[in-house]
Parts: C-alpha cells; sequence; structure tokens
C-alpha cells in the first residue's frame, strides 16, 4: 500500500470540506472495498477520510411508508434490524447473505452503493424496490443511480448520507454466490410495489452492472408466481461471459434465481 | 505518521505508525502479538480475525488507525492464564487443527458465532457462518465438531457465572 493521510472527521460537512481540501482524497466507510484495492496498489488517495464513525451516518429508521437506512450502516446491523425484517424482510435476507460474517461487521451499504461492483448485492434491492438514495447534496432516484460498471450519478466528492426504501407489497431475493468470493454470479431481487406495480433487478449478469429485466417483470405482472417464469425468454446478449460462467449461463441463472425469490416472497 | 490509542487485550497502548498501516502489522510488528496471522492478500483467508468490540473483523482489511479508540481482542487475549478458553480447549480435544496456521482465526470467529447466537448453533450455521474462514489441512469436519462441543461448554461456563 502506497502512502496515505487518514483523517477523521466528526461530522459530514467536515468529510467533504476535507475531501475538498485532499489532492486525490477518498471516503472510506468499512473499507472493505477500499483497503484491499489499495493494497494491490490499484488505488493510491493521498487522503482517506473515514466516515465510518459519523454517528449521523450510522442507524436504522422505520419512516411513514418503509426504512431509511444510513449510509455507514453496516451489513451486520441491517440483517439483524428490527425495522428491517419487519418492513422488507428480502432486504434483511439480502444483507445477511452478503460475503462472509467478518466482511458484514464492516462493510457499508453506502460503500456497497458508491463502489457499484457489478456482482455486489444491494444494488439489485435499490433498483428492484425503486429506492431513494440521499446524498449530502441531494435525493437520486434508484432509476438515475447506477450508470454502469462502478459508476453511478454521485459527482466527485458527494457523500451518500442514506437510503430510503419504500415497503412492497412482496418481496423476494435470490441469489447463486460465487463459490469463493462469495459475491453474486447472479443474484435477483423481485418486488411487487405498493401500487402493483413489478420490479425485478439483477445482479452480477450484466456487462453494464445492475439492470432491470422487463420480460420477468411483464411475466410477473400478469401472474405473480414462479411458474410464471418458466416460459421467459431472458436474452443472453450483453450478458458478462467470463471464466465463471456464460452468457448463456448466467441468463438461465436470471430465471431460476428469479423463481427462488418469487418463491421467497411468497 | 498517527498516534494510535486503543486497547488490546484489556491493556492501554499507545503506537506510531505511518497511516497505511494495517491493524495486522501494528499487532504483530509494533506489540508482537504474532498469534494473529497472514494468509492472504485478498481478504480472503480469516487467518487474520480479530475482535474489534466484541466482533469478528478481518485485521488485515482494518487501518490500524480505523481501529484508535476501540477495543480489540486476540487470540493471546482469551485464555485466563494457563486455563484455554473454551473454544481452544474444544479445538485441541476435538483435534480441529492440524498445521495450526489458520486456528488462530478460526478461534476467534468461532467464538463470535457462538456469542452472536446466544450458544444455539447447530451443524449447517457453523459451516455457514465459517465462510470466511480457510483452512488448508483439515477439511473441517473436526472444526466444526469442535466449535458444537465449545459451544455446549461455553453454554455452562456462562451460566456457572
Ligand atoms: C471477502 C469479501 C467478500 C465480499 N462479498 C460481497 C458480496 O457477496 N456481495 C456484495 O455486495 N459485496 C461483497 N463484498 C464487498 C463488501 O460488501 C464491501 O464492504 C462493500 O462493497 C463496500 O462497502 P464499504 O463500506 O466497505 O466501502 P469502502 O471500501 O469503505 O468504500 C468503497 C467506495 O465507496 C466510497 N464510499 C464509501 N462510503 C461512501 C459514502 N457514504 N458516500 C460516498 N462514497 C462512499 C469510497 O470512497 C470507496 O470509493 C465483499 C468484500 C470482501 C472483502
Ligand atoms: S490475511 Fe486477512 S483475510 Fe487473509
Ligand atoms: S490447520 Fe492447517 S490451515 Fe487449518
Amino acid at each position: 500500500m502506497y502512502e496515505t493521510t487518514y483523517h477523521r472527521p466528526s461530522s459530514v460537512a467536515e468529510a467533504a470540506s476535507l475531501f475538498g481540501k485532499g489532492k486525490e482524497a477518498k471516503y472510506l466507510a468499512g473499507g472493505h472495498t477500499l483497503i484491499p484495492v489499495m493494497k494491490q496498489r490499484l488505488a493510491s488517495p493521498s487522503d482517506v477520510i473515514d466516515l465510518g464513525k459519523l454517528k449521523e451516518l450510522i442507524g436504522v429508521e422505520a419512516t411513514g411508508n418503509g426504512v431509511e437506512i444510513k449510509a455507514a450502516t453496516t451489513h451486520y446491523d441491517v440483517s439483524t434490524s428490527d425495522a428491517v425484517k419487519k418492513a422488507i424482510p428480502a432486504l434483511a435476507y439480502l444483507a445477511a447473505h452478503i460475503g462472509d460474517p467478518h466482511v458484514r461487521h464492516r462493510g457499508t451499504i453506502g460503500g456497497s452503493l458508491a463502489n457499484n461492483d457489478p456482482a455486489a448485492d444491494y444494488p439489485a434491492a435499490v433498483l428492484a424496490l425503486g429506492a431513494t438514495v440521499k446524498t449530502n447534496k441531494r435525493t437520486i432516484s434508484a432509476d438515475e443511480f447506477f450508470k454502469g460498471l462502478f459508476t453511478t450519478a454521485l459527482q466527485d466528492g458527494e457523500i451518500i448520507t442514506a437510503v430510503s426504501f419504500p415497503v412492497a407489497a412482496k418481496a423476494g431475493y435470490g441469489k447463486f454466490p460465487h463459490p469463493a468470493s462469495r459475491f453474486a454470479l447472479t443474484g435477483v431481487f423481485v418486488a411487487k410495489t405498493a401500487g402493483g406495480d413489478v420490479r425485478v433487478a439483477a445482479t452480477g449478469a450484466s456487462q453494464n452492472g445492475v439492470m432491470r429485466v422487463p420480460a420477468i417483470e411483464a411475466a410477473l405482472k400478469a401472474n405473480w408466481s414462479a411458474g410464471a417464469i418458466d416460459g421467459v425468454k431472458v436474452s443472453a446478449d450483453g450478458l458478462l461471459n467470463d471464466i465463471h460462467g456464460s452468457s448463456g449461463y448466467r441468463a438461465n441463472l436470471i430465471k431460476v434465481m428469479a423463481q427462488r425469490a418469487v418463491a421467497a416472497a411468497g | 505518521m498517527s498516534t494510535v490509542k486503543l486497547t488490546v487485550n484489556g491493556k492501554a497502548v499507545s503506537v506510531d505508525v505511518e497511516d497505511r498501516t494495517l491493524l495486522v502489522q501494528l499487532l504483530r510488528e509494533n506489540l508482537n502479538l504474532t498469534g494473529t496471522h497472514v494468509g492472504c492478500d485478498t481478504s480472503q483467508c480469516g487467518a487474520c480475525v480479530v475482535h474489534i468490540d466484541g466482533r469478528a473483523v478481518k485485521s488485515c482489511t482494518v487501518l490500524a488507525t480505523q481501529a484508535a479508540g476501540s477495543n480489540v481482542t486476540t487470540i493471546e487475549g482469551i485464555a485466563k492464564g494457563e486455563e484455554l478458553h473454551p473454544m481452544q480447549a474444544a479445538f485441541r480435544d476435538n483435534h480441529g487443527l492440524q498445521c495450526g496456521f489458520c486456528t488462530p482465526g478460526m478461534i476467534m470467529s468461532s467464538i463470535d458465532i457462538v456469542n452472536r447466537h446466544g450458544g444455539k448453533v447447530d451443524e449447517a450455521t457453523v459451516r455457514q457462518e465459517l465462510d470466511g474462514n480457510i483452512c488448508r489441512c483439515t477439511g473441517y469436519h473436526n472444526i466444526v465438531k469442535a466449535v458444537l462441543d465449545a459451544a455446549s461448554r461455553m453454554k455452562v461456563a456462562q451460566a456457572a457465572e
């Protein structure tokens, strides 16, 4: 790892101002993406600004129509939160299946979304549930937030402060974990919104990161059941094709994981 | 450079380190607590697991500065003098180790698993939650046996306290 300077600000405002002063500053939350990348010398920030201990960024709150999860809340705390389990059990399930217990003790929802790894789990839930990403500057809808591999709508220095999830009439997550890394080889989050709309998002599958799956959405809208997905054709175009699985294999995994997700959602 | 103040195995320490120092380096190189191992460079093997404020974490993926102000427990901090922690005793009794390289991380992770589940763990839970710990020797079978054995001993120990 190259040299760096560590900062522990006491507020989001101070963090943003430190970021502005750094030559090539980076925020640090759980560090479970950034530190491995710094160890590999693929990132060499001049300054790291620790958001992980900011009280204003930690915690889960029940809102009128769902839950708001502050950005530096760990995967473990989301998976065990009574508010999350009550409002959107599928979200608690998803958080409980990220990586391993040690990763869940450190990694945060804000870090995961800012990083937007094409095989990360949270992006699928955020997109399928139509959540809203709140930053220190504005709010961004899920449909606007994800911009392709490791790319988001966040501007330089912008800090995610919270993510607001509306409750769904039904929601479920199906994940086929990569046996070594635990990231999603393919994961599918299905949601029937309170208004009756159906949104299905797949992660780990596309060359462009998390994506909606319109064919499965249409089938589930007509008939919310795992069986309704049997006859759906998911195209392999634009899907990842690598040593872990061909694009055709992933296209099939999208269907199978969607079926498991619907079965789990009930 | 930063001065990192933290509590390690119940003792307050203050160490001057470069900001890029990992917690595992501070433990091994500055405090000579070499029981915590480094087995990989990819945050995957779990040989480096310690507890920060009671939670099992990979100390190779935490900056020393991030741990400032925290309470850290390493494998050196769990026995009571000559008396092994019930998890250590169970690993010995169940032949839960061969070369021993993964063992400190396995034991720290296993204590965390048992604590988080209030002592109530079954084989499936133990196998699932040891996901972040790799062992190249044992085939895991006796490790799982050891954790289940220790879970009952830890319950007994808690009840007696
Ligand atoms: C062994 C291992 C297995 C894993 N398995 C999975 C898995 O199965 N599924 C999965 O989804 N993930 C997995 N991960 C990734 C893990 O969930 C990460 O913790 C997560 O992706 C990043 O969160 P973090 O808090 O650690 O972020 P950090 O590493 O601290 O930061 C990541 C990036 O986000 C930026 N950032 C952080 N917080 C904010 C914020 N509030 N606002 C703006 N920018 C911010 C940082 O500047 C940095 O660029 C795994 C990681 C490891 C090491
Ligand atoms: S040395 Fe920390 S996970 Fe391998
Ligand atoms: S006992 Fe040798 S690696 Fe586990």
